[in-house]
Protein backbone atom coordinates (compact mmCIF):
# COMPACT_ATOMS: atom_id res chain seq x y z
CA UNK A 1 0.00 0.00 0.00
CA UNK A 2 2.79 2.34 0.95
CA UNK A 3 6.36 1.99 -0.15
CA UNK A 4 9.29 4.22 0.71
CA UNK A 5 12.55 3.75 -1.14
CA UNK A 6 15.67 5.44 0.22
CA UNK A 7 13.71 8.47 1.32
CA UNK A 8 15.59 11.39 2.81
CA UNK A 9 14.46 14.80 3.89
CA UNK A 10 16.67 17.61 5.07
CA UNK A 11 16.01 21.19 5.99
CA UNK A 12 18.54 23.92 5.33
CA UNK A 13 18.44 26.30 8.26
CA UNK A 14 20.59 29.20 9.42
CA UNK A 15 22.48 26.79 11.64
CA UNK A 16 23.24 24.42 8.79
CA UNK A 17 21.55 21.38 7.36
CA UNK A 18 19.20 19.35 9.53
CA UNK A 19 18.72 15.75 8.42
CA UNK A 20 15.18 14.94 9.55
CA UNK A 21 14.73 11.68 7.64
CA UNK A 22 17.80 9.71 6.63
CA UNK A 23 17.62 7.01 3.97
CA UNK A 24 14.41 5.32 5.07
CA UNK A 25 12.99 2.35 3.18
CA UNK A 26 9.75 0.84 4.38
CA UNK A 27 6.85 -1.20 3.07
CA UNK A 28 3.45 -0.90 4.69
CA UNK A 29 0.86 -3.48 3.68
CA UNK A 30 -2.78 -2.93 2.87
CA UNK A 31 -5.05 -3.21 5.90
CA UNK A 32 -2.39 -3.20 8.57
CA UNK A 33 -1.91 -0.84 11.48
CA UNK A 34 1.69 0.25 11.24
CA UNK A 35 3.28 2.16 14.11
CA UNK A 36 6.32 4.38 13.99
CA UNK A 37 7.81 5.13 17.39
CA UNK A 38 10.57 7.49 18.35
CA UNK A 39 11.41 10.31 20.71
CA UNK A 40 10.66 13.86 19.66
CA UNK A 41 13.17 14.99 17.08
CA UNK A 42 13.62 11.46 15.74
CA UNK A 43 12.07 12.50 12.43
CA UNK A 44 8.85 10.51 12.72
CA UNK A 45 6.63 13.57 12.30
CA UNK A 46 8.48 14.58 9.13
CA UNK A 47 8.26 10.99 7.89
CA UNK A 48 4.48 10.77 8.23
CA UNK A 49 4.07 14.21 6.62
CA UNK A 50 5.98 12.90 3.62
CA UNK A 51 3.24 10.32 3.10
CA UNK A 52 0.67 12.93 2.05
CA UNK A 53 3.32 15.34 0.84
CA UNK A 54 2.75 18.02 3.42
CA UNK A 55 6.54 17.78 3.11
CA UNK A 56 8.32 16.86 -0.11
CA UNK A 57 11.20 14.43 0.11
CA UNK A 58 14.70 15.75 -0.65
CA UNK A 59 15.51 12.43 -2.29
CA UNK A 60 14.03 8.98 -2.72
CA UNK A 61 10.67 7.67 -3.87
CA UNK A 62 7.35 7.40 -2.07
CA UNK A 63 4.54 5.32 -3.46
CA UNK A 64 1.15 5.57 -1.75
CA UNK A 65 -1.91 3.65 -2.99
CA UNK A 66 -0.35 3.21 -6.41
CA UNK A 67 0.74 6.82 -6.95
CA UNK A 68 4.33 7.97 -6.99
CA UNK A 69 3.95 11.07 -4.84
CA UNK A 70 6.95 12.96 -6.12
CA UNK A 71 5.74 12.85 -9.71
CA UNK A 72 2.25 14.30 -9.22
CA UNK A 73 0.91 17.58 -10.52
CA UNK A 74 -0.77 19.81 -7.90
CA UNK A 75 -4.15 18.65 -9.15
CA UNK A 76 -3.26 14.96 -9.04
CA UNK A 77 -1.81 15.48 -5.58
CA UNK A 78 -5.12 16.92 -4.34
CA UNK A 79 -6.81 13.79 -5.69
CA UNK A 80 -4.43 11.50 -3.82
CA UNK A 81 -4.92 13.49 -0.63
CA UNK A 82 -8.62 12.62 -0.63
CA UNK A 83 -7.52 9.01 -0.44
CA UNK A 84 -4.90 9.54 2.27
CA UNK A 85 -6.42 11.30 5.27
CA UNK A 86 -4.69 12.64 8.31
CA UNK A 87 -5.58 12.92 11.99
CA UNK A 88 -3.67 15.46 14.06
CA UNK A 89 -2.35 15.68 17.61
CA UNK A 90 -4.10 19.00 18.20
CA UNK A 91 -7.20 17.99 16.22
CA UNK A 92 -7.02 21.06 13.93
CA UNK A 93 -10.77 21.47 13.74
CA UNK A 94 -12.37 24.65 12.44
CA UNK A 95 -13.74 26.26 15.58
CA UNK A 96 -16.16 28.36 13.53
CA UNK A 97 -17.96 25.22 12.35
CA UNK A 98 -20.16 22.78 14.25
CA UNK A 99 -19.28 19.10 14.58
CA UNK A 100 -21.45 18.24 11.56
CA UNK A 101 -20.02 21.12 9.50
CA UNK A 102 -16.47 20.09 10.36
CA UNK A 103 -17.08 16.54 9.20
CA UNK A 104 -18.78 17.88 6.09
CA UNK A 105 -15.78 20.11 5.26
CA UNK A 106 -13.72 17.67 3.14
CA UNK A 107 -16.89 16.75 1.23
CA UNK A 108 -17.58 20.41 0.46
CA UNK A 109 -14.06 20.70 -0.91
CA UNK A 110 -14.77 18.11 -3.57
CA UNK A 111 -18.26 19.43 -4.32
CA UNK A 112 -20.43 16.62 -2.93
CA UNK A 113 -24.11 17.73 -3.09
CA UNK A 114 -25.64 18.94 0.17
CA UNK A 115 -28.14 16.09 0.59
CA UNK A 116 -25.48 13.44 0.16
CA UNK A 117 -23.14 15.32 2.51
CA UNK A 118 -25.82 15.31 5.16
CA UNK A 119 -26.36 11.57 4.87
CA UNK A 120 -22.66 10.80 4.96
CA UNK A 121 -22.05 13.10 7.95
CA UNK A 122 -24.81 11.35 9.90
CA UNK A 123 -23.24 7.96 9.14
CA UNK A 124 -19.86 9.14 10.34
CA UNK A 125 -21.26 10.70 13.50
CA UNK A 126 -22.78 7.33 14.36
CA UNK A 127 -19.56 5.52 13.49
CA UNK A 128 -17.41 7.59 15.85
CA UNK A 129 -20.04 7.67 18.60
CA UNK A 130 -20.92 11.36 18.61
CA UNK A 131 -24.67 11.11 18.04
CA UNK A 132 -26.44 14.07 19.63
CA UNK A 133 -23.41 16.36 19.39
CA UNK A 134 -23.89 17.30 15.71
CA UNK A 135 -24.61 20.95 16.42
CA UNK A 136 -22.01 21.52 19.13
CA UNK A 137 -18.97 23.65 18.41
CA UNK A 138 -15.49 22.21 19.00
CA UNK A 139 -14.99 24.51 22.00
CA UNK A 140 -17.87 22.71 23.71
CA UNK A 141 -16.27 19.27 23.34
CA UNK A 142 -13.71 17.37 25.41
CA UNK A 143 -10.36 16.40 23.90
CA UNK A 144 -11.50 12.87 23.16
CA UNK A 145 -14.66 14.08 21.45
CA UNK A 146 -12.64 16.55 19.39
CA UNK A 147 -10.42 13.72 18.20
CA UNK A 148 -13.50 11.70 17.28
CA UNK A 149 -14.58 14.61 15.10
CA UNK A 150 -11.06 14.67 13.63
CA UNK A 151 -11.31 10.97 12.82
CA UNK A 152 -14.81 11.28 11.35
CA UNK A 153 -13.63 14.18 9.21
CA UNK A 154 -10.67 12.14 8.02
CA UNK A 155 -12.95 9.26 7.04
CA UNK A 156 -15.50 11.40 5.20
CA UNK A 157 -13.96 10.92 1.76
CA UNK A 158 -13.65 7.12 2.17
CA UNK A 159 -9.86 7.08 2.16
CA UNK A 160 -7.76 3.93 1.88
CA UNK A 161 -5.04 5.22 4.19
CA UNK A 162 -5.34 7.01 7.51
CA UNK A 163 -2.27 8.81 8.86
CA UNK A 164 -2.31 9.53 12.59
CA UNK A 165 0.15 12.20 13.65
CA UNK A 166 0.46 11.71 17.43
CA UNK A 167 -3.33 11.39 17.46
CA UNK A 168 -3.51 10.45 21.14
CA UNK A 169 -0.57 12.38 22.57
CA UNK A 170 -2.73 15.27 23.77
CA UNK A 171 -5.22 12.98 25.50
CA UNK A 172 -5.34 11.43 28.96
CA UNK A 173 -4.70 7.65 29.25
CA UNK A 174 -8.36 6.66 29.46
CA UNK A 175 -9.38 8.77 26.47
CA UNK A 176 -6.31 7.49 24.62
CA UNK A 177 -7.56 3.93 25.04
CA UNK A 178 -11.04 4.78 23.76
CA UNK A 179 -9.59 6.52 20.69
CA UNK A 180 -7.27 3.54 20.07
CA UNK A 181 -10.23 1.19 20.26
CA UNK A 182 -12.04 3.36 17.74
CA UNK A 183 -9.03 3.15 15.40
CA UNK A 184 -8.93 -0.65 15.69
CA UNK A 185 -12.65 -0.95 14.96
CA UNK A 186 -12.31 1.32 11.93
CA UNK A 187 -9.35 -0.71 10.73
CA UNK A 188 -11.39 -3.91 10.98
CA UNK A 189 -14.70 -2.53 9.72
CA UNK A 190 -13.39 -0.52 6.79
CA UNK A 191 -10.18 -2.42 6.03
CA UNK A 192 -8.32 0.85 6.28
CA UNK A 193 -4.54 0.96 6.33
CA UNK A 194 -3.46 2.99 9.36
CA UNK A 195 -0.03 4.53 9.84
CA UNK A 196 0.50 6.13 13.21
CA UNK A 197 3.38 7.82 14.90
CA UNK A 198 3.76 8.05 18.64
CA UNK A 199 6.29 8.27 21.43
CA UNK A 200 4.27 5.94 23.63
CA UNK A 201 5.03 2.22 23.47
CA UNK A 202 1.62 1.64 25.01
CA UNK A 203 -0.04 2.81 21.78
CA UNK A 204 2.11 0.49 19.65
CA UNK A 205 1.56 -2.49 21.90
CA UNK A 206 -2.17 -1.94 22.07
CA UNK A 207 -3.12 -1.62 18.41
CA UNK A 208 -0.24 -2.01 15.96
CA UNK A 209 0.56 -5.08 13.90
CA UNK A 210 4.02 -3.95 12.92
CA UNK A 211 6.31 -1.29 14.25
CA UNK A 212 9.29 0.73 13.07
CA UNK A 213 11.59 2.36 15.61
CA UNK A 214 13.14 5.65 14.59
CA UNK A 215 16.21 7.37 15.93
CA UNK A 216 17.98 10.41 14.44
CA UNK A 217 16.10 10.17 11.17
CA UNK A 218 16.78 6.49 10.58
CA UNK A 219 14.58 3.46 11.02
CA UNK A 220 16.75 1.35 13.33
CA UNK A 221 14.42 -1.60 13.84
CA UNK A 222 11.25 -2.94 12.20
CA UNK A 223 9.15 -6.02 12.73
CA UNK A 224 6.05 -7.62 14.15
CA UNK A 225 5.09 -5.94 17.41
CA UNK A 226 5.34 -9.23 19.32
CA UNK A 227 8.87 -9.91 18.06
CA UNK A 228 10.10 -6.42 18.75
CA UNK A 229 8.63 -6.58 22.24
CA UNK A 230 10.18 -9.88 23.17
CA UNK A 231 13.51 -9.43 21.41
CA UNK A 232 14.32 -5.76 21.14
CA UNK A 233 17.70 -5.44 19.47
CA UNK A 234 18.60 -1.78 19.55
CA UNK A 235 19.22 0.05 22.84
CA UNK A 236 16.50 2.58 22.00
CA UNK A 237 13.98 -0.19 21.36
CA UNK A 238 14.85 -1.73 24.72
CA UNK A 239 14.15 1.62 26.35
CA UNK A 240 10.74 1.80 24.73
CA UNK A 241 9.92 -1.75 25.73
CA UNK A 242 10.83 -0.91 29.32
CA UNK A 243 8.21 1.86 29.25
CA UNK A 244 5.58 -0.83 29.33
CA UNK A 245 6.97 -3.23 31.89
CA UNK A 246 8.54 -0.93 34.45
CA UNK A 247 11.06 -3.76 34.68
CA UNK A 248 13.84 -1.48 35.86
CA UNK A 249 12.32 -0.92 39.25
CA UNK A 250 12.54 -4.60 40.08
CA UNK A 251 16.29 -4.79 40.64
CA UNK A 252 15.97 -3.57 44.20
CA UNK A 253 13.41 -6.24 44.92
CA UNK A 254 15.77 -8.94 43.64
CA UNK A 255 18.47 -7.90 46.08
CA UNK A 256 15.97 -7.77 48.84
CA UNK A 257 14.45 -11.14 48.07
CA UNK A 258 17.83 -12.79 47.69
CA UNK A 259 18.66 -11.77 51.22
CA UNK A 260 15.40 -13.12 52.52
CA UNK A 261 15.41 -16.33 50.48
CA UNK A 262 19.05 -17.21 49.85
CA UNK A 263 18.03 -20.65 48.62
CA UNK A 264 15.71 -19.28 46.01
CA UNK A 265 16.32 -18.98 42.30
CA UNK A 266 14.95 -15.87 40.60
CA UNK A 267 13.90 -16.45 37.00
CA UNK A 268 12.40 -14.29 34.29
CA UNK A 269 9.75 -15.89 32.11
CA UNK A 270 8.81 -14.51 28.73
CA UNK A 271 5.47 -15.56 27.38
CA UNK A 272 4.74 -15.22 23.69
CA UNK A 273 1.25 -14.99 22.25
CA UNK A 274 -0.76 -18.15 22.80
CA UNK A 275 1.47 -19.54 25.56
CA UNK A 276 0.36 -16.76 27.85
CA UNK A 277 -3.11 -18.17 27.81
CA UNK A 278 -2.14 -21.66 28.97
CA UNK A 279 -1.74 -22.67 32.59
CA UNK A 280 1.96 -23.57 32.12
CA UNK A 281 3.12 -22.43 35.52
CA UNK A 282 0.54 -24.29 37.54
CA UNK A 283 1.15 -27.45 35.47
CA UNK A 284 4.88 -27.31 36.18
CA UNK A 285 4.41 -26.56 39.85
CA UNK A 286 2.07 -29.49 40.24
CA UNK A 287 4.65 -31.94 38.88
CA UNK A 288 7.69 -30.56 40.73
CA UNK A 289 8.20 -30.20 44.45
CA UNK A 290 8.83 -26.48 44.56
CA UNK A 291 7.16 -23.35 45.78
CA UNK A 292 7.19 -19.96 44.13
CA UNK A 293 6.93 -16.34 44.85
CA UNK A 294 5.75 -13.79 42.28
CA UNK A 295 8.05 -10.80 42.34
CA UNK A 296 6.61 -8.78 39.54
CA UNK A 297 5.66 -8.85 35.97
CA UNK A 298 3.41 -7.71 33.28
CA UNK A 299 1.16 -9.52 30.88
CA UNK A 300 -0.53 -7.31 28.33
CA UNK A 301 -2.80 -7.67 25.34
CA UNK A 302 -1.58 -6.67 21.93
CA UNK A 303 -3.09 -6.92 18.47
CA UNK A 304 -1.47 -10.34 17.99
CA UNK A 305 -2.36 -11.79 21.38
CA UNK A 306 -1.01 -11.73 24.90
CA UNK A 307 2.57 -10.73 25.64
CA UNK A 308 4.06 -11.16 29.03
CA UNK A 309 7.11 -11.05 31.22
CA UNK A 310 6.99 -12.52 34.70
CA UNK A 311 9.62 -12.52 37.42
CA UNK A 312 9.27 -15.33 39.91
CA UNK A 313 11.35 -16.85 42.62
CA UNK A 314 11.44 -20.61 42.73
CA UNK A 315 11.96 -22.07 46.18
CA UNK A 316 13.02 -25.64 46.74
CA UNK A 317 15.90 -28.01 46.11
CA UNK A 318 18.38 -26.94 43.47
CA UNK A 319 17.91 -30.08 41.28
CA UNK A 320 14.17 -29.78 41.46
CA UNK A 321 14.35 -26.13 40.43
CA UNK A 322 16.60 -27.02 37.48
CA UNK A 323 14.16 -29.70 36.35
CA UNK A 324 11.26 -27.28 36.70
CA UNK A 325 13.09 -24.69 34.57
CA UNK A 326 13.78 -27.30 31.92
CA UNK A 327 10.16 -28.31 31.75
CA UNK A 328 9.01 -24.67 31.52
CA UNK A 329 11.46 -24.21 28.65
CA UNK A 330 9.96 -27.19 26.90
CA UNK A 331 6.64 -25.34 26.82
CA UNK A 332 8.19 -22.71 24.53
CA UNK A 333 8.41 -20.17 27.28
CA UNK A 334 11.73 -18.38 27.43
CA UNK A 335 13.44 -18.55 30.77
CA UNK A 336 16.24 -16.31 31.91
CA UNK A 337 17.85 -17.14 35.20
CA UNK A 338 17.92 -13.78 36.82
CA UNK A 339 20.88 -14.37 39.15
CA UNK A 340 23.06 -14.96 36.10
CA UNK A 341 21.77 -11.89 34.36
CA UNK A 342 21.95 -9.30 37.10
CA UNK B 1 -31.60 75.50 25.72
CA UNK B 2 -29.26 75.62 22.72
CA UNK B 3 -30.08 79.07 21.27
CA UNK B 4 -27.72 78.86 18.31
CA UNK B 5 -28.53 75.33 17.22
CA UNK B 6 -30.49 75.01 14.01
CA UNK B 7 -31.80 71.45 14.39
CA UNK B 8 -32.63 71.19 10.70
CA UNK B 9 -29.00 71.81 9.76
CA UNK B 10 -27.76 69.68 12.65
CA UNK B 11 -29.73 66.68 11.36
CA UNK B 12 -28.60 67.26 7.77
CA UNK B 13 -24.98 67.31 8.89
CA UNK B 14 -25.51 64.19 11.00
CA UNK B 15 -26.65 62.40 7.86
CA UNK B 16 -23.62 63.76 6.01
CA UNK B 17 -21.35 62.30 8.69
CA UNK B 18 -23.19 58.98 8.60
CA UNK B 19 -22.99 58.95 4.79
CA UNK B 20 -19.24 59.54 4.77
CA UNK B 21 -18.66 57.00 7.52
CA UNK B 22 -20.73 54.29 5.91
CA UNK B 23 -19.46 54.67 2.35
CA UNK B 24 -15.86 55.01 3.47
CA UNK B 25 -16.39 52.13 5.93
CA UNK B 26 -17.66 49.74 3.26
CA UNK B 27 -14.91 50.70 0.80
CA UNK B 28 -12.29 50.41 3.54
CA UNK B 29 -13.57 46.96 4.46
CA UNK B 30 -13.29 45.71 0.87
CA UNK B 31 -9.94 47.33 0.03
CA UNK B 32 -8.44 46.66 3.46
CA UNK B 33 -9.52 43.01 3.35
CA UNK B 34 -7.97 42.59 -0.10
CA UNK B 35 -4.71 44.28 0.93
CA UNK B 36 -4.61 42.35 4.21
CA UNK B 37 -5.14 39.06 2.38
CA UNK B 38 -2.33 39.92 -0.04
CA UNK B 39 -0.05 40.75 2.89
CA UNK B 40 -0.89 37.48 4.64
CA UNK B 41 -0.81 35.20 1.63
CA UNK B 42 2.47 36.54 0.26
CA UNK B 43 4.11 36.09 3.65
CA UNK B 44 2.87 32.55 4.36
CA UNK B 45 4.87 29.59 3.12
CA UNK B 46 1.78 27.34 3.14
CA UNK B 47 0.09 29.61 0.59
CA UNK B 48 1.79 31.82 -1.99
CA UNK B 49 4.86 33.23 -0.30
CA UNK B 50 6.31 35.97 -2.45
CA UNK B 51 8.82 38.23 -0.78
CA UNK B 52 8.93 41.05 -3.40
CA UNK B 53 5.14 41.48 -3.51
CA UNK B 54 4.96 41.38 0.27
CA UNK B 55 7.65 44.02 0.70
CA UNK B 56 6.07 46.24 -1.95
CA UNK B 57 2.50 46.14 -0.56
CA UNK B 58 3.79 46.36 2.99
CA UNK B 59 5.77 49.52 2.15
CA UNK B 60 2.77 51.23 0.56
CA UNK B 61 0.56 50.32 3.52
CA UNK B 62 3.14 51.63 5.96
CA UNK B 63 3.57 54.92 4.14
CA UNK B 64 -0.13 55.72 3.96
CA UNK B 65 -0.71 54.54 7.50
CA UNK B 66 2.02 56.82 8.81
CA UNK B 67 0.95 60.11 7.19
CA UNK B 68 -1.15 62.11 9.68
CA UNK B 69 -4.68 62.23 8.32
CA UNK B 70 -4.98 66.01 8.20
CA UNK B 71 -1.84 66.15 6.04
CA UNK B 72 -3.03 63.26 3.87
CA UNK B 73 -6.20 65.20 2.98
CA UNK B 74 -4.13 68.18 1.85
CA UNK B 75 -1.72 65.99 -0.10
CA UNK B 76 -4.64 64.31 -1.83
CA UNK B 77 -6.35 67.55 -2.95
CA UNK B 78 -5.00 67.33 -6.55
CA UNK B 79 -6.06 63.66 -6.71
CA UNK B 80 -9.56 64.48 -5.39
CA UNK B 81 -9.92 67.37 -7.84
CA UNK B 82 -8.88 65.11 -10.69
CA UNK B 83 -11.30 62.40 -9.59
CA UNK B 84 -14.38 64.44 -8.60
CA UNK B 85 -13.74 67.97 -9.92
CA UNK B 86 -14.21 69.47 -6.48
CA UNK B 87 -12.67 69.33 -3.03
CA UNK B 88 -15.76 70.53 -1.17
CA UNK B 89 -18.58 68.51 0.33
CA UNK B 90 -18.93 65.06 1.81
CA UNK B 91 -18.30 63.04 -1.35
CA UNK B 92 -15.03 64.90 -1.87
CA UNK B 93 -13.88 63.70 1.54
CA UNK B 94 -14.30 60.02 0.57
CA UNK B 95 -11.03 59.39 -1.33
CA UNK B 96 -8.98 60.71 1.57
CA UNK B 97 -11.04 58.79 4.14
CA UNK B 98 -10.65 55.53 2.23
CA UNK B 99 -6.95 55.98 1.45
CA UNK B 100 -6.35 56.91 5.09
CA UNK B 101 -8.34 54.06 6.63
CA UNK B 102 -7.81 51.10 4.26
CA UNK B 103 -4.09 50.60 5.05
CA UNK B 104 -4.91 50.81 8.76
CA UNK B 105 -7.50 48.07 8.35
CA UNK B 106 -5.20 46.05 6.06
CA UNK B 107 -2.72 45.64 8.94
CA UNK B 108 -5.53 44.54 11.23
CA UNK B 109 -6.65 41.99 8.64
CA UNK B 110 -3.10 40.67 8.34
CA UNK B 111 -2.86 40.27 12.12
CA UNK B 112 -6.29 38.63 12.30
CA UNK B 113 -5.32 36.08 9.63
CA UNK B 114 -2.02 35.34 11.33
CA UNK B 115 -3.97 34.35 14.42
CA UNK B 116 -5.59 31.51 12.48
CA UNK B 117 -4.00 28.24 13.60
CA UNK B 118 -1.54 27.04 10.95
CA UNK B 119 -2.50 23.50 11.86
CA UNK B 120 -6.01 24.13 10.56
CA UNK B 121 -4.64 25.43 7.27
CA UNK B 122 -2.44 22.35 7.03
CA UNK B 123 -5.41 20.11 7.80
CA UNK B 124 -7.33 21.70 4.92
CA UNK B 125 -4.29 21.21 2.70
CA UNK B 126 -4.05 17.56 3.73
CA UNK B 127 -7.68 17.12 2.59
CA UNK B 128 -6.83 18.41 -0.85
CA UNK B 129 -8.14 21.97 -0.54
CA UNK B 130 -7.04 24.44 -3.20
CA UNK B 131 -5.38 27.70 -2.12
CA UNK B 132 -8.56 29.57 -2.95
CA UNK B 133 -10.67 27.15 -0.89
CA UNK B 134 -8.27 27.64 2.01
CA UNK B 135 -8.80 31.39 1.79
CA UNK B 136 -12.58 31.51 1.65
CA UNK B 137 -13.49 28.35 3.54
CA UNK B 138 -10.84 28.42 6.26
CA UNK B 139 -9.00 31.71 6.67
CA UNK B 140 -11.87 34.19 6.45
CA UNK B 141 -14.44 32.22 8.52
CA UNK B 142 -11.85 31.37 11.17
CA UNK B 143 -10.64 34.98 11.41
CA UNK B 144 -14.12 36.52 11.20
CA UNK B 145 -14.49 37.73 14.80
CA UNK B 146 -11.15 39.53 14.60
CA UNK B 147 -12.03 40.91 11.15
CA UNK B 148 -15.29 42.31 12.52
CA UNK B 149 -13.79 43.83 15.66
CA UNK B 150 -11.07 45.30 13.43
CA UNK B 151 -13.56 46.97 11.10
CA UNK B 152 -15.45 48.31 14.14
CA UNK B 153 -12.31 50.02 15.45
CA UNK B 154 -11.54 51.27 11.92
CA UNK B 155 -15.03 52.73 11.40
CA UNK B 156 -14.81 54.53 14.75
CA UNK B 157 -11.52 56.00 13.54
CA UNK B 158 -13.24 57.01 10.27
CA UNK B 159 -15.83 59.00 12.27
CA UNK B 160 -12.91 60.92 13.76
CA UNK B 161 -11.40 61.39 10.29
CA UNK B 162 -14.70 62.83 8.94
CA UNK B 163 -14.51 65.57 11.57
CA UNK B 164 -10.99 66.47 10.41
CA UNK B 165 -12.11 66.35 6.80
CA UNK B 166 -14.85 68.79 7.79
CA UNK B 167 -12.27 71.39 8.71
CA UNK B 168 -10.79 71.44 5.21
CA UNK B 169 -14.03 71.52 3.27
CA UNK B 170 -15.72 68.16 3.79
CA UNK B 171 -19.26 68.20 5.14
CA UNK B 172 -20.73 66.71 8.29
CA UNK B 173 -20.76 67.43 12.00
CA UNK B 174 -17.05 68.23 12.13
CA UNK B 175 -17.49 70.91 9.52
CA UNK B 176 -20.48 72.33 11.41
CA UNK B 177 -18.68 72.33 14.74
CA UNK B 178 -15.69 74.09 13.18
CA UNK B 179 -17.46 76.72 11.07
CA UNK B 180 -20.55 77.45 13.17
CA UNK B 181 -19.28 76.45 16.60
CA UNK B 182 -15.64 77.43 16.72
CA UNK B 183 -15.28 80.24 14.23
CA UNK B 184 -18.47 81.98 15.35
CA UNK B 185 -17.96 81.19 19.04
CA UNK B 186 -21.23 79.31 19.38
CA UNK B 187 -20.22 76.79 22.00
CA UNK B 188 -23.65 75.18 22.14
CA UNK B 189 -23.32 74.12 18.50
CA UNK B 190 -19.94 72.52 19.17
CA UNK B 191 -21.39 70.79 22.19
CA UNK B 192 -24.40 69.32 20.39
CA UNK B 193 -22.24 68.22 17.43
CA UNK B 194 -19.89 66.48 19.85
CA UNK B 195 -22.72 64.66 21.59
CA UNK B 196 -24.06 63.47 18.23
CA UNK B 197 -20.63 62.21 17.17
CA UNK B 198 -20.25 60.36 20.46
CA UNK B 199 -23.65 58.79 19.93
CA UNK B 200 -22.69 57.60 16.47
CA UNK B 201 -19.48 56.07 17.85
CA UNK B 202 -21.31 54.32 20.68
CA UNK B 203 -23.86 52.82 18.32
CA UNK B 204 -21.13 51.57 15.96
CA UNK B 205 -19.17 50.05 18.82
CA UNK B 206 -22.30 48.42 20.23
CA UNK B 207 -23.26 46.83 16.92
CA UNK B 208 -19.67 45.65 16.36
CA UNK B 209 -19.42 44.08 19.81
CA UNK B 210 -22.75 42.31 19.44
CA UNK B 211 -21.74 40.90 16.06
CA UNK B 212 -18.45 39.58 17.44
CA UNK B 213 -20.20 37.88 20.36
CA UNK B 214 -22.62 36.18 17.99
CA UNK B 215 -20.02 34.82 15.57
CA UNK B 216 -17.25 33.96 18.04
CA UNK B 217 -17.54 30.25 18.84
CA UNK B 218 -14.10 29.87 20.34
CA UNK B 219 -15.22 29.79 23.97
CA UNK B 220 -17.89 27.41 25.15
Amino acid sequence: MIQLRNVAKWFDTKNGRVQAVDDVSLTIDRGEIFGIIGYSGAGKSTLIRLLNRLESPSSGEIEVAGSELTKLSPKELRGVRKNVSMVFQHFNLLWSRTVAENISFPLELIGVPASERKRRVQELIELVGLAGREDSYPSQLSGGQKQRVGIARALATNPEVLLCDEATSALDPKTTDSILELLVSINKKLGLTIVLITHEMHVIQKICHRVAVMESGKVVETGQVSDVFQHPEQPITKEFVKQIGAVDDLSLTFEHLKERYPSGQIVKLKFLNETAEQPILSDVLKTHQIGFNIIGGNVTQSQVGALGTLFIQLIGEANEIDRAITSIRSQSVEVEVESDVS
Amino acid sequence: MFPNVDWQIMMEQTWETLYMTLVAGVATFVIGLALGLILYITNESLLLKNRPIYVFVSAIVNVFRSIPFIILIILLIPFTLFLLGTMLGSTAALPALIIGAAPFYARMVELALREVDRGVIEAAESMGATKWQIIYKVLIPEALPALVSGITVTIVAIVGYTAMAGVVGGGGLGNLAYLEGFQRSQNDVTFVATVLILLIVFVIQFIGDRLVTTIDKRSA
